[in-house]
């Protein structure tokens, strides 16, 4: 690879890591509590309300049954009016965090259901409110399986964002398409795909790391 | 109050004058159209132990959950502290149940947190400082026996220091009135009695208020006070506990008592016959101070002599409860004398039938 190329391959690196970690990081931080009210609402919750229920399943089924190239697409207005912009890396976060967050979600609300009721109901016996049980109960019992979905949700992500060369946002995946792909660069798609596996391999390993000191369970 | 069965005895009149805890009068509450509470009348007196006990299904559950608002009544008046709580609010049950601790089958501690945090948790809730409450944590573990296990978490512990857990952790706030949801149901004999022991002293020592709740009348034996039956949802028997085990009324309870109480061993159960031919097998009940000499007495009575075929004395609550089978040869009027010699003294004497061969 030349030095020029070398330099393109850093970048796109960095913009692929940048885009996850972003997108990432607004899917926590809107997914989670998406997964909670989706708990919280549903038959026996802490704060059951089926039609709540119902309408926030039905919209999280809708971004999720969208192909991600065409929310790609269909986002743009919406990009533009966040960003300013709808091409470029930054622009491409707008997208992947809708994408991710219902993604997230669901994730989330497995997690969280499984959260034996019996401690709900201690904690309810021990005088304490829906927030108690969400603070105390629910988030730390549920914790070691979040951190194992966002896991799951980051590596999905940096899949996601290759398609986000689509709109100009390069990346690790948008390099491989062009280069390696569209004008026959061997190097480059392999060096592509054995960066990508370690950087995937890196995200699942710490994971796993941070699952394991977190269970206190067994 | 409108009980279905006749008050026992004096005993039980002094402790109707004892403040109540909770008094609950008329209590429903229907599954759809199961009633699982049909009617529940109860009255927990300050510093008693009572035990509530029933099969699987007869309500029991239900019931103590009405106690702190986990579960609504449909219809009746249930009174903590002499306050009303069937129209209260979510948020206006939660000071109250500080005012009541819950012991569980399955421990229900956190798993996320340490055994200190654990029982520090109902004071977090109440606002203390971090620091106040983990001195008070370490308080109450040392009352339960498990000082040096502040910092483990509840994984680490055997199933009778997590109840011993459960334990502090409900004491936590200073409750009037502990319940117990099966707490020893999920232990092994030797544990279970262990974690009676320590209901029971904190009980003496604490002047606690205790409802328990559980299928085995083996723990109703060993640490009650009073006892009331729960069948189909209905309290169809309750009484201290000495008086209702020497003298069952409902077959649900001597189906209870069945397990704990001496019965005609079933190789002589299987020979029984009604017609008057052999051994008379009598089933002899009596409590009070007579029960350990009755048998003396009725060696000296009877001059043809008897068999004991099982059975002995206990003492529950210091009173002497006797249950005997006893074999009488038919021997002129044998039978008739013992009869009458074990009725004078007070006993309950039934006569199960005859045993061929044995004269």
């Amino acid at each position: 690879m030349s030095p020029v190329m070398i330099e393109l391959f850093i970048r796109s690196f960095f913009e692929t890591v940048i885009m996850t970690v972003a997108s990432g990081f607004i899917s926590l931080v809107a997914g989670l509590p998406l997964g909670l009210a989706l708990v919280a609402t549903a038959k026996g919750g802490i704060a059951e309300n089926l039609w709540i229920n119902r309408l926030l399943g039905a919209i999280v089924n809708g971004f999720r049954s969208v192909p991600f190239i065409i929310l790609l697409v269909a986002l743009i207005p919406v990009t533009r009016f966040i960003v300013g912009t709808s091409i470029g890396m930054w622009a491409a976060i707008v997208p992947l965090s809708i994408a991710a967050t219902p993604y997230y979600a669901r994730m989330a609300e497995v997690s969280l259901r499984e959260v034996d009721r019996g401690l709900i109901e201690a904690v309810r016996a021990m005088g304490g409110n829906r927030w108690t049980i969400v603070r105390e109960v629910l988030v730390p019992e549920a914790l070691p399986s979040l951190v194992a979905g966002f896991t799951v949700t980051l590596i999905t992500l940096i899949g996601a964002s290759a398609m986000a060369g689509a709109i100009g946002a390069g990346g690790l995946g948008d390099l491989a398409i062009r280069y390696g792909y569209q004008r026959f660069e061997t190097t480059v798609m392999v060096a592509v795909v054995a960066v990508l596996i370690v950087l995937v391999c890196a995200i699942q390993w710490a994971g796993d790391r941070l699952v394991l000191r977190l269970d206190h369970k067994h | 109050m409108t009980s279905p069965f006749p008050q026992a005895g004096g005993a039980e009149q002094g402790e109707n004058r004892r403040e109540a805890v909770v008094r609950l009068s008329g209590v429903h509450r229907h599954f759809g159209d199961t009633p699982a509470i049909d009617g529940v009348s109860l009255t927990v007196h300050k510093g008693e132990i009572l035990g509530l006990i029933g099969r699987s299904g007869a309500g029991k559950s239900t019931l103590i959950r009405c106690l702190n608002g986990l579960e609504r009544p449909d219809r009746g008046s249930i009174k903590i502290e002499g306050r009303e709580i069937t129209g209260l609010s979510e948020e206006q049950l939660q000071p109250l149940r500080r005012r009541i601790g819950m012991i569980f089958q399955h421990f229900n501690l956190l798993s996320a947190k340490t055994v200190e945090e654990n029982v520090a948790l109902p004071l977090k809730i109440e606002g203390w400082s971090t620091e106040k409450r983990l001195a008070r944590a370490a308080e109450l573990l040392d009352l339960v026996g498990l000082s040096g296990k502040a910092r483990s978490y509840p994984s680490a512990l055997s199933g009778g220091q997590k109840q011993r857990v459960g334990i502090a952790r409900a004491l936590a706030a200073g409750p009037a009135l502990l319940l117990s949801d099966e707490a020893t149901s999920a232990l092994d004999p030797e544990t279970t009695a262990a974690i009676l022991e320590l209901l029971k002293d904190i009980n003496a020592k604490l002047g606690l208020t205790i409802l328990l709740i559980t299928h085995e009348m083996e723990v109703i034996r060993s640490i009650a006070d009073r006892v009331a039956v729960i069948d189909a949802g209905r309290i169809v028997e309750e009484g201290p506990v000495w008086s209702v085990f020497a003298n069952p009324r409902t077959a649900i309870t001597q189906s209870l008592l069945s397990g704990i109480r001496p019965h005609l061993p079933q190789h002589v159960a299987a020979r029984l016959v009604s017609e008057p031919v052999g051994e008379v097998v009598l089933g002899v009940d009596l409590s009070g101070p007579d029960a350990g000499v009755l048998l003396a007495g009725l060696s000296g009575a009877l001059a043809g002599g008897f068999r004991l075929i099982h059975g002995g004395v206990e003492h529950i609550q210091q009173q002497s409860v006797a249950r005997f089978f006893l074999g009488i040869p038919p021997a002129s009027d044998g039978p008739a004398r013992a009869v009458a010699y074990l009725e004078r003294h007070g006993a309950k004497v039934e006569v199960l039938g005859h045993v061929p061969g044995h004269d």
